[in-house]
């Protein structure tokens, strides 16, 4: 069956089922459906085992690989756990296109040739917004078109880039480009609009934070991730990814300080922790590509989980500002600890899973001797501490008592939570499964006395500057970009500044560029406007003779003066 | 019989033309003219065999040599097109009587199928001819009788529409008509073979660069190549569904058919890229063409025009490949008229379905149309994607090669704003999603039924023809290979 039809598309298709059932019926499917796909995921043997003749060449829709498998695994994961949080509360709509999401994700993972993955990352596009439409808020609707032509126009950028390739080389093959041509940069370029990568990275804190508590959950793991599996497949040791990749890391810390809105905040931060691992695969060793893979499988949970709590959250009280929330801990006990664990994992907390895959790309840039990248890393894993491991849950469970008494959420998704919690935890304190299914062996030991101690340091350093600044915390909408704790680790000065300057100067383009895609979107849906009338209007006969005189008098001047 | 199929191609229509009005029956004469296509169909069929296995296929009419007498020569390019033609002509015809029961007057219809026949002969004519003033003649029958096809919708408005294009289809013959006759003048002979032999002797003469420029003129406004394309949209919108389903997906092949033609076979391609900077223009309208018409697109309410508008489009895309001109790039256009040929006829015969239901086709009747039509309004859907160029669809295969023959040239920036250009089409066939599938039906529809099997079976064959092609693209990309390889005169 694994070498007649990939196990993405087995998913997919079920999914077109999920509207024709009803209650236990479909909450089977739901929960069933991952984990045969996930039990198919590993039946599919490593290389090439279904070849399709189109056109003058061969597509490769069944291509087993390490990292792949590792990637398709975790989505499968992921959809269920999602699934679970989502079941009876999300709409039809949401858990089919849910599911077609993550079955074309995993279509990607296993391809062997892009045109599969260009024609899976079209249908994932198509169905994410699906599921951030299903919000049905007319907000969402519109972050929904929003985003739309965010990946459409990657889609286009990617397919010119595919085109271009196959010309230069006549082959389909998926394998591992240099950034030598137009045609390989174009492509690199529609992987990183994926990957939420500047310039257009404000798509993905525009879209997430507007889907449902379970929209967002789902939509957290795929697009990014697959963006890093291609980007890993595709362009490992490209330099230039070092630098994007830093660069997200700190527009994410960045802009999740200065958030209020919780899941808003939990978008920027998976920029952040998307910039790592695009850092890790511009430094391209195989201890980087490891790290890489192995951040991608924890981050997925993690954020899943985070999103989960602020989901219950928002599912709970109904808001979603920081300033709206806090003390929500007395009543929702079991969200409030696995927001903790999130947290923890997310800070690369020791004994969490974060603490062993995160480190890995670290000690890549430090075994290359990148001291600055190394530094730099360092100086964001406090970042991401401040951000995600403390101010999330501390404003929103704790801080002071907003006089919500929320009780924790239905079953399901304490469930679901808790699968996720668990997850963090044994993965954190039992690594062996997951490095054993990485791409390259693993030589690296993440429990050394001086790696703990060192982790343990800056995120206790960086715990102090978060209370010490707390009055100025509170303020979240009006703060001003100080990076004080940074000066502990040594962290140049000037650097700070400089993203500090470019903080400022580039979130009012990027919020420009979006206002003017409304504007230029709501003028289109006013299709009795002066364009519509311009574009269709009929002309009499007289003008369109006119215009064929005018064509006649230019063709013949022209033929005249060129000889 | 075998060598005689080159005329029977067009003399079988031809002459079933008047005897539909001996059978006077609406449904006998329905029979009669479906009888009549689906022998075109398969003489192209045999036709296209034929060519593809012993090369091209000379007819001397009534036995006269050229260039005295008249000769219809099959090649790899006309065999595609008299396929092409007669093909969707039948399958379209399918839905024909139940169509024009509710569009048409009982006593117009034999009328009708006479009209249609004789319009199907002027185009099976102007593709099997080898004989340039040959093509002014069928040109001119087809062209006529697709005027008074026109005029017959129900629309009042359709006189009108009819008539516009009456003038500029006129002044579109006549140009062609001055082309030609400036060349016969020039060299004596009519004949495209002769012609093309007698050219290069005469070729920096202004009276053949103005007979160029008329010919191009001429073309341009018949295959409605922006700016030239305003007669199209009424014509298409308010001519009956069958017609518009007819031409939408053939007329504006053949005027393609033609510059092809006239610019590969007669004038040459050196002298034709050389008389005139013909590649810059062509993609600088073909770009304005894709744009202009896909944005008006966007903006209609009566869908018919929507699809005109996007088959403007579409011209846009194909005269880009043309003026490539490299082999990727005309197999690119003659891959795009085969496939455009295929979307066009499934959507506006499902808009036919439409038609037959609701009385017309504006936005708000496609309100909750998944739930009241669903084959219907899923025919569409995959006509809309197939439009679009998704990948397992006909529109992936000549959107692949358009931006295949593009990159070859090293032209980027055009394959960006092709792609581009589909993204409006995505724009234009969404709005048709979005309110069929997520908004309820407008207040007294609720009680419409699914169209009849006579409307379902020739769409789904049409859709499935979609598909079919979209994957096993030996037929497609087999001809269009040849005759490209032949118009460039290498061998494959």
């Amino acid at each position: 069956m694994t070498n007649l039809i990939p196990p993405g598309l087995i998913l997919v298709l079920c999914a077109l089922l999920i509207p024709c059932t009803r209650g236990y019926l479909r909450s089977l499917l739901l929960l069933g459906l991952p984990i045969f796909v996930l039990f198919l995921i590993w039946q599919v043997p490593d290389g090439t085992s279904l070849t399709i003749a189109f056109l003058e060449y061969s597509l490769q829709p069944i291509h087993g690989s390490a990292v792949g498998r590792l990637f398709a695994t975790v989505f499968a994961i992921m959809l269920f756990a999602g699934n679970l949080f989502a079941l009876g509360q999300a709409r039809t709509t949401e858990l089919t296109a849910a599911a077609v999401y993550a079955g074309s994700a995993i279509c990607i993972t296993l391809a062997g040739d892009l045109l599969s993955v260009f024609v899976f990352w079209e249908i994932m596009a198509i169905a994410s917004t699906a599921v951030l439409w299903s919000a049905g808020t007319a907000e969402s609707y519109r972050a929904s078109i929003r985003y739309l032509l965010v990946h459409l126009l990657g889609g286009v950028i990617l397919m010119i880039g595919i085109a271009g390739h196959v010309n230069e080389t006549g082959s389909l093959v998926f394998t591992a480009m240099q950034t030598d041509s137009l045609a390989h940069w174009m492509i690199l370029v529609g992987f990183l609009i994926n990957a939420a990568a500047p310039p257009l990275s404000a798509w993905l804190a525009d879209a997430y934070p507007e889907a449902s508590p379970s929209g967002s959950v789902f939509l957290s793991a795929f697009t990014t991730k697959t963006a890093v599996f291609v980007l890993l497949q595709g362009f490992p040791g490209a330099e230039i990814l070092i630098y994007i990749g830093l660069f997200m890391v700190f527009y994410g810390i960045i802009y999740a300080l200065m958030e209020n809105d919780m899941r808003r905040i939990l978008a920027y931060s998976i920029v952040n922790q998307v910039g790592f691992m695009v850092t890790g695969i511009g430094i391209g060793t195989t201890m980087a590509l490891n790290g890489v893979a192995a951040h991608a499988f924890t981050h997925i949970i993690y954020k899943a989980l985070l999103l989960m709590s602020a989901g219950s959250v928002l599912y709970m009280t109904g808001k979603r500002k920081c300033t709206d929330l806090g003390g929500l801990f007395r009543t929702m006990p079991v969200t409030t600890a696995c927001g903790i664990i999130g947290a923890l994992a997310i800070s690369a907390f020791p004994l969490t899973s974060g603490f062993i895959s995160k480190s890995m790309i670290s000690q890549a840039a430090f075994d290359e001797h990148l001291a600055t990248i190394w530094l730099l890393l360092a100086a964001a894993s406090a970042g991401v501490f401040l951000h995600a491991g403390i101010k999330f849950p501390w404003f929103v469970f704790f801080q002071k008592d907003s006089g919500l008494r929320p009780a924790d959420p239905p079953l399901n998704m304490r469930l679901a939570m808790i699968l996720f919690a668990a997850l963090c935890i044994g993965l954190g304190v039992y690594p062996e499964p997951l490095y054993a299914i990485l791409p390259y062996e693993v030589d690296y030991v993440p429990y050394t006395v001086h790696h703990v101690v060192a982790q343990l340091q800056l995120l206790l350093f960086a715990g102090l500057a978060f209370f010490v600044l707390l009055p100025q915390m509170k303020r979240t909408l009006t703060i001003s970009l100080d990076f004080d704790w940074f000066y502990r680790r040594a962290f140049p000065f000037i650097i700070e500044n400089i993203f500090s300057v470019i903080g400022k100067v580039y979130h009012p383009i990027q919020q420009s560029f979006f206002v003017r895609l409304n504007r230029g979107l709501a003028f289109i849906s006013q299709r009795n406007g002066g364009t519509s009338r311009l574009l269709s209007h009929t002309y009499p006969a007289g003008s369109m003779v006119m215009w064929v005189t005018v064509i006649l008098a230019v063709y013949l001047f022209l033929s005249f003066i060129t000889h | 019989m075998l060598t005689h199929l080159p005329v029977l191609q067009v003399i079988v229509p031809l002459l079933a033309a008047p005897l539909c009005l001996l059978l006077t029956r609406s449904r006998l004469v329905w029979v009669f003219t479906l009888i009549v296509s689906g022998l075109a169909f398969v003489i192209s069929g045999l036709l296209l065999q034929q060519v593809m296995a012993t090369g091209t296929i000379i007819y001397e009419l009534g036995g006269w040599d050229a260039p005295w007498g008249i000769e219809y020569r099959i090649d790899q390019l006309n065999a595609l097109l008299l396929l092409i033609i007669s093909g969707v002509s039948t399958v379209v015809l399918m839905a024909a009587h139940t169509s024009i029961r509710k569009e048409i007057s009982p006593d117009r219809h034999s009328l009708f199928y006479i009209l249609y026949l004789l319009s199907l002969a002027g185009m099976l004519g102007i593709v099997a001819t080898a004989d340039a003033f040959n093509v002014f003649v069928f040109l001119e029958i087809s062209s006529l009788s697709a005027y008074a096809l026109i005029a017959l919708g129900k629309d009042r408005r359709a006189l009108w529409a009819s008539y516009q294009y009456l003038i500029m289809g006129t002044i579109g013959a006549t140009f062609i008509l001055i082309g030609i006759g400036l060349m016969y003048q020039m060299t004596g002979t009519l004949n495209m073979y002769d012609l093309s032999q007698r050219l290069p002797g005469v070729e920096n003469t202004r009276t053949l660069f103005t007979a160029f420029s008329f010919f191009i003129v001429g073309v341009c406004l018949k295959l409605a190549l922006f700016p030239l394309h305003l007669w199209l949209p009424n014509a298409y919108a308010y001519a009956p569904s069958i017609v518009t389903a007819f031409f939408a997906a053939t007329a504006t092949k053949v005027a393609i058919y033609l510059l092809i033609r006239f610019t590969f076979s007669i004038f040459g391609l050196s002298f034709s890229f050389t008389a005139l900077p013909l590649q810059l223009l062509f993609v600088v309208l073909g770009l304005a063409g894709v744009f202009v018409a896909s944005t008006s697109a966007i903006y209609q309410t009566n869908i018919k025009h929507l699809f005109a508008y996007s088959s403007i489009a579409q011209v846009g895309y194909m005269i880009i490949g043309f003026s490539v001109s490299t082999v990727t790039g005309l197999m690119a256009t003659l891959l795009h008229m085969f496939n455009h040929a295929l979307m066009k006829s499934a959507l506006f015969l499902a808009l036919g379905a439409v038609m037959y239901r609701f009385g017309s086709v504006k936005i708000n009747d496609f309100h909750g149309l998944g739930r009241l039509m669903p084959y219907t309004m899923a025919a569409i859907v995959v006509g809309g994607i197939s439009l679009i160029g998704v990948p397992l669809t006909v529109g992936f295969i000549s959107k692949w090669y358009l931006l295949m023959a593009l990159i070859e040239k090293g032209w980027w920036p055009v394959a960006v704003l092709i792609l581009i250009g589909s993204l409006l089409a995505v724009v234009y066939v969404w709005r048709l999603v979005e309110v069929a599938y997520f908004k309820p039906p407008v207040a007294g529809n609720e009680a419409v039924k699914e169209a009849p099997l006579s409307f379902l079976i020739p769409i789904w064959l049409l859709v499935s023809a979609n598909i079919y092609f979209g994957i096993d693209t030996r037929l497609s990309i087999q001809v269009a290979q040849a005759a490209a390889h032949s118009l460039f005169g290498v061998s494959p």
